[in-house]
């Protein structure tokens, strides 16, 4: 046993107890955790909530929508049941989940007065907006920062002294139905990443990371953190071996059988389709993903991990399928219904962030398509579709993506004063390509 | 590029003519807009070389600078701009009706209604392109923050006294235009483009030559024929037919024709400028005016055609009526109109060259707020804007087959009838997903039941619970429950947008936004730089 030997869970610590001793007994009035996929941000939250209102500090926590907010309360009360929480919400019909009636020491209200004297108080980033205090709170936790955009941080930091801003950097950054070039370049661009105009205004505030994946496995955290965090890089928490995806049905030879055995396998698989321009939901791609999908129930998967010795059943609940467009989600549920599939999540990319899941199918934003846009060259996009799983990942694609790559360099202008994003996502695209053509399995054998 | 519009273009290919993207006006046009052509100068930015402008498409202002980089000829083409402009604003400033606006009272702090003007009507600018709003911008900039000899003295070259004003006016117009589906200041090609879908691509929409091309075709010709036709054909001289619609010019027309005449022009100039008598100088001057008025009638050939081309464009714009809601949008524009009108009035200084980050992000959430209203709005006023929107599965029609009465549990039950309808379209309805429709002018929401058995052929049966707009009673109101046989549309988008939150005033900025940005202080205008020549 050498010193160079690299104990993720030593190293997962050591951070976290930074992170809480900059919080709690720091001087600055900010502290801000980049967190690479599935690292433990929402543990780290939770404790942090926790030891927070221990020290008899009033907190709030703002998240960006209500299933991150409920998830929070559901994560906090299981930590300590007989810590007061309040959830703030809206005043629309089921606002907030049924699980939360459940729980005796939450509080909920539409109204921030009813919540008072609470150690903690959560909610969205959209209705913390509408509260007026009188007295800001001592601390806040902002949870996803860097999903949250810039005007929503302007609308809701004057209700706290100090905050801890939690987020990952490589997800998908805010966006603006309306142009916002006329901002561009200014350090608080409204339409830029809450955390961007924090920092771009008070540069001193200590940052930290979190630097092991507990979601990602050791088959995926070398990829995805090369390809989409190349300047802070992170490792995966568990190592080759320690998680196995069986199937009790041998293949049948076909083609989503044989790519389901090569992401057993390796992590990875690729399930290629000829090269074809086609509408956004094309169809032969859409069934694809539907029968691989339906493949996958029928084979009686299995999975072994750290958390669970005994082999795991794969069942609907733990596959999802990621899209770029809200359309060809609404496709492949359809294709998944036709096929008598159901309980397995589809969605778009926007939406499976801070998902996790031990199977994905991803449909290939770029399949099928005759040009690249910045929207499809995104890289936040294909981060999130290719970091959801904690076994393997299928994407399923078009041939002909990497010449496509190659006729549409990236031309988005370079606006004055802002800061450039690293990686660009047309290299970062080609990186996640190159890796997946070692694992490309044909449509048709 | 949604279906329909990709389908629409594949149409215009295949017939060589713009095919209908709407069936009615989604902008409005005013009686009597200005019409503003303008030219500049190559390489030489915010240097102006010419415009035409003017509210009667026969008889147009030629503004001209003969020397475009002579900053007192430069100044005298604006004064005359704002000779035209002013008073055509000043036209609608002056005509208020009464309204009511909401008002935070300083004292209580309550909201309270206040009477205020409201300007009856506001005045339009129309240029040609997309370049052509840039340069209003442009334009504006370049003037808003210059001195007047009488504001300030000791001002090294003193604007003539009007040029400020009209720089924040075109300023207020160019900043409006980025609002979603504001008509204040209209680029032709936009609006073209807007209603009709031609067989070229979208960069290739922004000629207006070649998209009028494809819209007004003229007989015997294909739409791709006579677009190739606008783009490229040249005369015996090389110069293009149709001229480009500005503010950029062809070079072929600079090198050949342009740079020529200014060359003489600034000869004619130097040579009057040595004249040693006065008859000599009779003579220069006559030289001068003719390299001059040379100058303005090449000017007046590659503004003429674009000048032209926009009033066809507002013909065939014209023929096709107003949608309903394109009033409330206009009574917006009146607002933003007034509210300028009466910064001016008060002495504000003039806008600030950046927004500090309240405005900013003031501006960004309306103009989020008026994109999503403007796209809702448009579907509901345009049967084939709603088609689009069917096709992409965000809304769908179809016929009525049941209605049975149902209410809701609690103390006091509300009505909560059950509709089903049957329809073609294809929606994407999540487990209880809202959708509306419009009853009387107001959006009835329903919730997304589930679908009922197996419709024969490929339609569906969507069964729907309404939630509200049916008065409070336990029954009903007549007329606000579909009835069996009513066709009806809904939509899965909302109809309107809810204001957003409050953001703190500029001086209650958070440190994490760099805290309040302290007195604003008046901005110079550009300095001098060793670029500027002349």
């Amino acid at each position: 046993m050498t010193a160079a030997v690299f104990d993720p869970g030593a190293a997962a610590t050591e951070a976290t107890d930074a992170i809480l001793r900059d919080t709690l007994h720091g001087t600055a009035r900010g502290v801000v955790v980049d967190s690479p996929p599935g690292a433990g941000k929402s543990t780290l939250v939770v404790r942090a909530a926790l030891e927070l209102a221990d020290a008899g500090r009033p907190l709030m926590v703002v998240a960006q929508t209500n299933a991150q907010v409920d998830d929070l309360v559901l994560r906090l009360a299981e930590k300590n049941p007989e810590l007061p929480v309040g959830r703030l919400h809206s005043s629309d019909a089921d606002p907030y989940d049924k699980a939360l009636d459940d729980l005796p020491n939450v509080r909920k209200s539409a109204k921030a007065g009813d919540l008072n004297g609470l150690s903690v108080v959560i909610s969205t980033a959209a209705k913390w907006a509408h509260v007026k205090v009188d007295e800001p709170w001592r601390h806040a936790i902002v949870d996803e920062a860097y999903q949250m955009r810039s005007d929503s941080l302007l609308a809701v930091a004057g209700l706290f002294e100090r905050a801890l801003f939690v987020g990952d950097p490589g997800q998908l950054d805010p966006f603006s139905i309306v142009g916002s070039e006329q901002w561009a370049g200014l350090s608080y661009d409204p339409s830029a990443s809450a955390v961007t105009t924090l920092l771009a205004h008070n540069p001193e505030l200590p940052q930290h990371r979190l630097p092991v994946s507990w979601r990602l496995p050791a088959s995926a955290a070398p990829l995805v953190s090369g390809a989409f965090y190349p300047y802070t890089p992170f490792r995966s928490g568990t190592d080759h071996g320690d998680r196995t995806l069986s199937f009790a049905v041998p293949s049948d030879g076909s083609g989503p059988d044989r790519v389901i055995d090569e992401a057993a396998e390796s992590g990875w698989g690729l399930l290629e389709l000829p090269a074809r321009h086609t509408p956004r939901t094309d169809p032969e791609a859409v069934r694809a993903v539907a029968t691989v999908v339906r493949r996958l129930l029928d084979r009686g998967g299995a999975a072994t991990s750290e958390r669970s010795p005994d082999a795991a059943p794969l069942t609907a609940d733990r596959i999802a399928v990621g899209t770029a467009h809200r359309d060809q989600a609404a496709s492949v549920r359809a294709a998944l219904t036709e096929l008598g599939v159901t309980d397995v999540t589809v969605d778009t990319a926007n939406r499976l962030q801070g998902r996790e899941y031990d199977v994905t199918v991803v449909l290939h934003p770029l399949s099928g398509r005759p040009d690249a846009t910045a929207f499809h060259l995104e890289t936040g996009r294909l981060c999130v579709l290719a970091s959801r799983h904690r076994h393997a990942c299928i994407v399923v694609c078009r041939a002909g993506v990497s010449d496509l790559l190659d006729d549409y360099p990236s031309t988005e202008p370079v606006q004055l004063g802002t800061l450039v994003k690293f990686p660009d996502g047309w290299e970062a695209n080609h990186a996640v390509l190159a890796r997946l053509a070692e694992h490309r399995v044909g449509w048709r054998p | 590029m949604s279906l329909i519009s990709t389908l629409a273009r594949l149409e215009a290919v295949s017939t060589g003519r713009a095919q209908p993207a709407a069936t009615v006006r989604h902008r409005r046009l005013s009686e009597r807009p200005l019409v503003f052509v303008p030219l500049t100068t190559a390489g030489e930015a915010g240097a102006p070389l010419g415009a035409l402008v003017g509210t009667d498409r026969d008889a147009p202002h030629l503004l001209v600078v003969p020397q475009p980089r002579d900053r007192d000829l430069r100044f005298a083409f604006l004064a005359e701009l704002a000779d035209v402009v002013l008073p055509y604003i000043d036209a609608y400033a002056e005509d208020v009706e009464a309204a009511e606006r909401n008002e935070t009272d300083p004292e209580t702090g309550q909201r309270v209604k206040v009477e205020v003007e409201l300007c009856a009507d506001a005045p339009q600018l129309i240029v040609p392109s997309r370049a052509g709003v840039d340069f209003v911008r442009l334009l504006g900039r370049s003037m808003r923050f210059r001195r007047t000899a009488e504001q300030d003295p000791e001002a090294p070259y003193p604007a003539p006294p009007r040029v400020p004003l009209l720089g924040r006016w075109l300023t207020h117009f160019a900043e409006r235009a980025r609002v979603p589906g504001s008509s204040l200041l209209l680029a032709m090609t936009d609006v073209l483009a807007r209603h009709w879908a031609t067989g070229q691509s979208t960069l290739e929409d922004q000629h207006l030559g070649a998209l009028l091309a494809w819209i007004d075709l003229p007989d015997g010709e294909t739409g791709a024929e006579a677009a190739l036709r606008a783009e490229l054909a040249r005369d015996r001289d090389g110069q293009l037919l149709c001229p480009p619609a500005g503010p950029a010019t062809d070079p072929a027309f600079d090198n050949k024709l342009l740079a020529p005449a200014i060359e003489r022009y600034d000869r004619a100039r130097t040579a009057l400028a040595a004249a040693e008598d006065g008859l000599e100088a009779d003579d220069r001057l006559g030289d001068l005016t003719a390299a001059e008025r040379e100058i303005r009638a090449l000017v007046a050939s590659r503004t003429r055609p674009t000048w032209d081309a926009v009033w066809r464009g507002l013909d065939r714009l014209r023929e096709l009526p107003e949608a309903a809601r394109v009033e409330e949008r206009w009574t917006r524009d009146r607002w933003s109109f007034t509210g300028h009108r009466d910064r001016v009035v008060a002495g504000e200084p003039p806008q600030p060259r950046h927004d500090d980050a309240v405005t900013a992000a003031n501006k960004l959430a309306a103009r989020e707020r008026e994109q999503a209203r403007l796209e809702a709005q448009e579907a509901l006023d345009d049967p084939l804007v709603m088609a689009g929107r069917r096709l992409s599965g965000e809304a769908f029609a179809g016929e009525v087959t049941d209605v049975v009465m149902a209410y809701s549990e609690g103390k006091r039950p509300s009505p909560r009838p059950l509709v089903t309808v049957r329809t073609d379209d294809r929606p994407h309805l999540g487990e209880r997903a809202k959708v509306f429709r419009s009853l009387g002018g107001k959006p009835q929401s329903a919730e997304f039941v589930g679908y009922e058995g197996d419709a024969e052929d490929d339609s569906a049966l969507i069964v729907l619970r309404v939630l509200d707009k049916m008065g409070r009673g336990k029954e009903p109101e007549e007329g606000s429950v579909p009835e069996k046989g009513d066709v009806l549309c809904f939509t899965l988008f909302e109809h309107e947008q809810r204001g957003g939150a409050k953001l703190p005033d500029p001086e209650q900025t958070p440190w994490t936004h760099g805290g309040p940005p302290g007195e604003p202080e008046s901005e110079a205008a550009d300095p001098l730089t060793e670029e500027d020549v002349l």
